[in-house]
């Protein structure tokens, strides 16, 4: 009888874990903030960065940051797929085309597009067509090299067996490479809209254009910490909104794969 | 055709495409006049006199450094704090919403922060915001590597009284040993981007510092030099930890490879 509600508290302890931890670090800011531990003037208490967090919440212009930062990821996400997902059934399926443009690939993949913030800066502008330049070169490596993958690992069996059923080359891609390829171009989605969503913010971020960063930007340059830190904060929440929906996308695009499975265990 | 004409000809367009693009390049940028696309060879050029090596020791070293010790930091603390968390569910699932909340973060978002918070913007700052970031494939890699060694193993070293420390040291950490590295692998890839991003903000060395001022001085060859310069070093690094990895874990694959399929 005590064993049992023994296990049952035990359980419920379990389940809350998450919540307690959260609760426990924020508490944890408060009391270093309060007692001085670090200086309120460089780490504002818990409940100040809420209040000015909620203070943004409740203006226009807040939300209007937000959905150009949104925009800056969606359109960068959008344009390296519509750019990668080709180039890589290309790529991948043919051996020569892939052998030919290792080198180039390899060579520039790990660039990072940080780095070309200052030739934008000075090419294309401090507009959006520079922040949808630098998002969509972020995001296009990890889709084209995903697309890639997942042409060549197209089982040769099914591509042959539609081939010996007459299936011409469209019909091919079309009921073959793209289904398999699929799963693939989906995990390639996900690292791709995390890595569009850090190069739309470093964008707005060094370059001026306006957005979440631009508005980081300025609470920096006006040395308002409250606000710097309520920023931070909403920019994190949207990072982790971002992630959740392109790993439900992911899961959703793979209900059929057999890696979706898995018995929860 | 044959498979031999078949064979050469990849060979060929594996030399032949690189070429023609660097080729059609100098062509192009050479016959545009643009200052903002300066000649390759002309980049080239000011490459070998910024980078080999006057200024290599100023601006490059800093940089190297920076790296290196962001990148140490975070293989330790992601590997120290990755061990427990793998073993324990419990302590899995407290920490993860702080994973999850700070991995999801973008990165600058706390360069300001970070400058406020540790009150430099030397090294000291550059440093930590490294590490900060490169933390998290060390850790999550770590996570996963445990959490994916079989059972049987730690049970049996259980059940022959090893003790724990050593459990973790001989069976525990070399089980995890290659997503470990896979990690680290990525780590250090993010290590380079958070270097260039922390040298663009507060910065009087390194760099990313030397592609911002030549970005504010309108001087497009000396920036076309930085940016080729951080291509080679990200290019650099990942084949150096390569080959090290090749090394380090070639006991894996032997195993890998004797193991029935």
């Amino acid at each position: 009888m005590t064993s049992t509600v023994l296990r049952r508290a035990a359980s419920v302890a379990d389940a809350l874990l998450p919540v307690l931890s959260v609760a426990a670090a924020l508490g944890l800011w408060e009391v270093i903030s309060r007692t001085g531990v670090i200086a309120a003037r460089d780490l504002p208490a818990m409940s100040t960065c809420v209040r000015a967090l909620w203070h943004l919440v409740e203006t226009g212009a807040f939300w209007h940051e937000l959905l150009l930062t949104v925009r800056g990821w969606a359109l960068g996400l959008g344009v390296a797929t519509v750019l990668a997902v080709p180039i890589g059934i290309v790529l991948g399926s043919s051996d020569l085309a892939g052998r030919a443009f290792r080198v180039p690939i390899e060579f520039l993949r790990p660039i990072p597009s940080a780095a070309l913030i200052p030739l934008l800066f000075l090419t294309l502008g401090t507009n959006l067509k520079s922040e949808v330049f630098l998002t969509a070169f972020g995001a296009f490596w990890p889709l084209l090299v995903q697309t890639m993958y997942g042409v060549r690992d197209v089982d040769p069996v099914a591509l042959d067996t539609a081939r010996s059923f007459r299936l011409g080359p469209f019909e091919r891609l079309y009921r073959v490479t793209l289904p398999s390829t699929i799963p693939y171009i989906a995990t390639g989605m996900r690292i791709s809209s995390t890595v569009s969503l850090i190069l739309a913010f470093t964008a707005e971020l060094f370059m001026g254009i306006p957005g979440l960063g631009q508005a980081v930007n300025i609470a920096q340059a006006f040395g308002l910490t409250d606000q710097l830190y309520a920023l931070a904060l909403a920019t994190g929440f949207l990072g982790v909104a971002i992630h959740l929906v392109s790993t439900a996308a992911e899961r959703r695009a793979l209900r059929w794969h057999p890696s979706q499975r898995q018995v929860a265990s | 055709m044959s498979a031999r004409a078949w064979r050469v000809a990849k060979v060929v367009a594996e030399i032949a495409v690189p070429a023609g693009i660097l080729i059609a390049w100098q062509l192009w940028t050479a016959s545009a006049h643009q200052a903002r696309f300066p000649r390759l060879s002309t980049i080239l050029v000011q490459f070998r006199k910024m980078w080999l090596f006057s200024q290599f020791n100023e601006h490059v070293v800093p940089s190297l450094e920076r790296i290196g010790a962001g990148f140490g930091i975070a293989v330790v603390v992601g590997i120290a704090l990755g061990v427990p968390l793998g073993l324990s569910p419990r302590a899995r699932r407290a920490a993860m919403p702080h994973i999850e909340y700070w991995r999801a973060m973008p990165p600058p978002a706390l360069l300001p922060i970070s400058i406020i918070l540790v009150h430099s913007i030397a090294n000291r700052q550059k440093i930590a915001f490294i590490a900060f970031f490169c933390i998290f494939p060390v850790l999550l890699n770590t996570i996963d590597g445990i959490r994916g060694i079989d059972p049987t193993l730690v049970e049996t070293a259980r059940s022959y009284g090893v003790p724990w420390h050593e459990r973790i040291r001989r069976i525990v950490l070399p089980a995890a040993f290659p997503q470990i590295v896979a990690g680290m692998r990525n780590s250090l890839a993010l290590a380079v981007i958070m270097m260039v991003l922390s040298e663009y903000f507060s910065s009087t060395s390194g760099v990313g510092y030397v592609l911002l001022i030549s970005k504010n001085t309108f001087q497009l060859v000396p920036m076309w030099a930085a940016i080729v310069l951080i291509g080679v070093l990200g290019y650099v690094l990942n084949l150096l930890f390569l080959l090290v990895e090749r090394r380090v874990l070639a006991w894996h694959r032997g195993w890998r490879a004797a193991l029935p399929d």
